[in-house]
């Protein structure tokens, strides 16, 4: 188990050193100079020079991208140009929001997801199971900005419920929250059905059955927990699709985070803590997926000791 | 193929599916003969307009008449979405069978670039190109078919390798035949049936990038009719009049379950094993 840790914690290093690279290049090729915006249209030529110097912009790429990962090395991202406070004081103030959105989400997609999943699976072609499957495809299909939308205008607007937008409360999390985690519901609801369907044909379900088992100790001990590789590796997949709906959640209901933080920064063409918020969420996501590839090793000893 | 079909056509939703896609494209096609209206066409008096009477789906803040707009704005979803899965499935067919066909230093050179890309979330990889490109549709078209090439690659690498270890490909090469000739006869006939399925789950996915990247204002610009766009403008005006932001979103909405209802019904269609399985979708917002 520790050498199968320790590779994979190996082999996220290069993978993170790539994204630094692939950020760093996207972000190079912003229009417009960020320095002309900084400095306005007017500003002599001499200025421009100067700000060029001191922001780094006019060493070349490979020694910039050296540079950067250096001060990443000690936890300095750089400041941002429009606020000209350190980007990881900025991103400081704004991830816990967004982990807060996104673990919630998380925790829906989970146990809805997982608990209808099952639900179908136990009966298919059951009523429920149809309801579940059709409702699943729509969850799929609808996009998470125009839930949210349609939600606040339900509940917000019509029922005075929730609020519109903002944080601070329990309440302000619920409609974001759901909003966010309905396509991952969606997804993790049809995995858990296909998954326990495969299981709920094996033998030892069957041995289970005929030595007399009860049926929810045959579900829980023996099918779930064989289905649950498949599902862990499609909630790591989902984390992915939540911090990135995450941006959309978070600009529709003016929730305070990295995601609203980002969209900020690009219309700033504030590329120092666009770089900064892109590498928090890729670096977030690499981790949990480093998480669920352990938890791989955990579940099934069989996994760990291949390494 | 044609046993393909046969179970194609006795799904119902599947079916349905591929109705919609088509009634889609219809739309697209014949948009300036549907729109009972220019979709460019203002009217200040009749602003927020309620959906009945003189505009069905009523007026948006300009007094555009929305159904129009979301006719026009079929064009713009779906030649998006059609040009950026192009460039997905060429670039990750050619770099997928370059990989996978030659292993060695290549394969192992491109597999850690698709890891690198993957390991963006989800829209994050997108956003940060389409930044860098400006936004525009041509970009958006750019930026989503960037997006799609890691996930092909990976897939069509997957089953080219497959296909390596196959019998007939190994007599194939043992008789002598040339690696293009083996490439065009023996790989790319059976790579293609799964990637048409993933193309269709693609498209799906295109839509909703599409959209989500013109909602936040770095898509296509205005004064084009694009669905998300349209969700954007109409969220100002949210309180006083709904319908505006939520009337495009149920067109986005239905394009995009049409060609996840025909993405699932092929995949089910072509490869009967799987059964209605989950994994379809995994690269789905």
């Amino acid at each position: 188990m520790l050498t199968f840790t320790l590779r994979r914690l190996l082999l996220a290093v290069p993978v993170l050193l790539g994204v630094v690279f692939v950020v760093m290049l996207t972000v190079d090729l912003l229009p417009g100079d960020a320095v002309t915006l900084m400095l306005g249209e007017h500003a002599t030529k001499d200025a421009v020079a100067a700000l060029r110097e001191h922001l780094g912009l006019d060493k070349p790429f490979v020694v910039r991208y050296l540079d950067y990962v250096g001060h990443l090395l000690r936890g300095d991202l750089g400041r941002s140009m429009q606020q000209n406070r350190p980007v990881a004081a900025e991103l400081a103030d704004a991830w816990p929001a967004t982990l807060q959105l996104t673990v919630a989400a998380l925790v829906i997609a989970a146990a809805v997801g997982i608990a209808a999943g099952v639900v179908s699976a136990v009966w298919p072609n059951s009523l429920f199971d149809a309801v579940a499957r059709l409702a699943s495809l729509f969850g799929l299909s609808m996009p998470i900005f125009w839930t949210g939308l349609v939600l606040i205008v339900v509940f917000s607007l019509w029922l005075n419920w929730l609020p519109v937008g903002g944080a601070g409360s329990f309440a302000h999390l619920v409609l974001p929250a759901v909003t966010l985690a309905l396509p991952s519901v969606a997804m993790v609801a049809r995995m858990t059905r296909a998954a326990m369907l495969d299981v709920l044909r094996e033998d030892y379900v069957r041995t289970a059955r005929a030595k007399g088992v009860g049926e929810v100790w045959v579900l829980g001990k023996h099918a779930l927990r064989n289905a649950f590789i498949p599902i862990l590796t499609l909630l790591g997949l989902q984390s992915g699709q939540l911090m990135g709906g995450a941006v959309l959640t978070e600009t529709v209901f003016s929730w305070p985070g990295l995601g609203r933080l980002m969209v900020k920064a690009i219309f700033a063409r504030d590329y120092v803590l666009l770089q900064g918020a892109v590498l928090v969420f890729a670096l977030a996501f690499v981790v949990v997926n480093l998480l669920v590839d352990l938890s791989y090793g955990a579940l099934d000893p069989r996994i760990a000791r291949q390494g | 193929m044609g046993q393909a079909w046969r179970r194609f056509r006795t799904n119902r939703l599947a079916l349905a599916g591929l109705a919609l896609v088509a009634l889609l494209a219809l739309t697209a096609a014949l948009a300036p003969w549907l729109a009972p209206y220019d979709p460019a066409r203002q009217s200040l008096v009749e602003k927020r307009a309620l959906p009945g009477g003189k505009y069905l789906l009523g007026a948006d803040e300009f007094g555009r008449d929305i159904l129009s707009r979301v006719i026009y704005g079929s064009r713009v979803a779906l030649l998006v979405g059609g040009l950026s899965v192009t460039i997905a499935l060429a670039f990750g067919l050619l770099l997928g069978v370059a990989a996978g066909f030659n292993g060695g230093w290549l394969d192992a050179l491109l597999m850690r670039g698709v890891e690198i890309l993957l390991a963006f979330p989800y829209l994050l990889l997108a956003i940060a190109i389409v930044a860098a490109l400006g936004p525009g549709a041509l970009n958006t078209t750019l930026a989503v078919g960037i997006w799609g090439v890691p996930a092909v690659t990976r897939i069509v690498r997957g089953s080219v390798l497959a296909l390596r270890e196959t019998e007939y490909v190994g007599a194939a090469r043992a008789l002598g035949a040339p690696a293009p000739a083996v490439l065009r006869r023996h790989i790319l006939p059976n790579v293609l049936p799964g990637l048409i399925v993933y193309a269709t789950l693609f498209m799906a996915n295109a839509i909703l990038l599409e959209a989500a990247l013109s909602f936040l204002g770095l898509g296509v610009q205005p004064p084009t009719a694009s669905w998300g766009l349209m969700v954007s403008t109409g969220r100002d005006v949210l309180l006083v009049a709904p319908h505006v932001a939520t009337v495009p979103g149920v067109a986005i909405m239905l394009a995009v379950l049409a060609f996840n209802l025909v993405g699932d019904g092929l995949r089910d269609a072509l490869d009967p094993r799987l059964g209605g399985g989950g994994s379809s979708a995994l690269t789905s917002p």
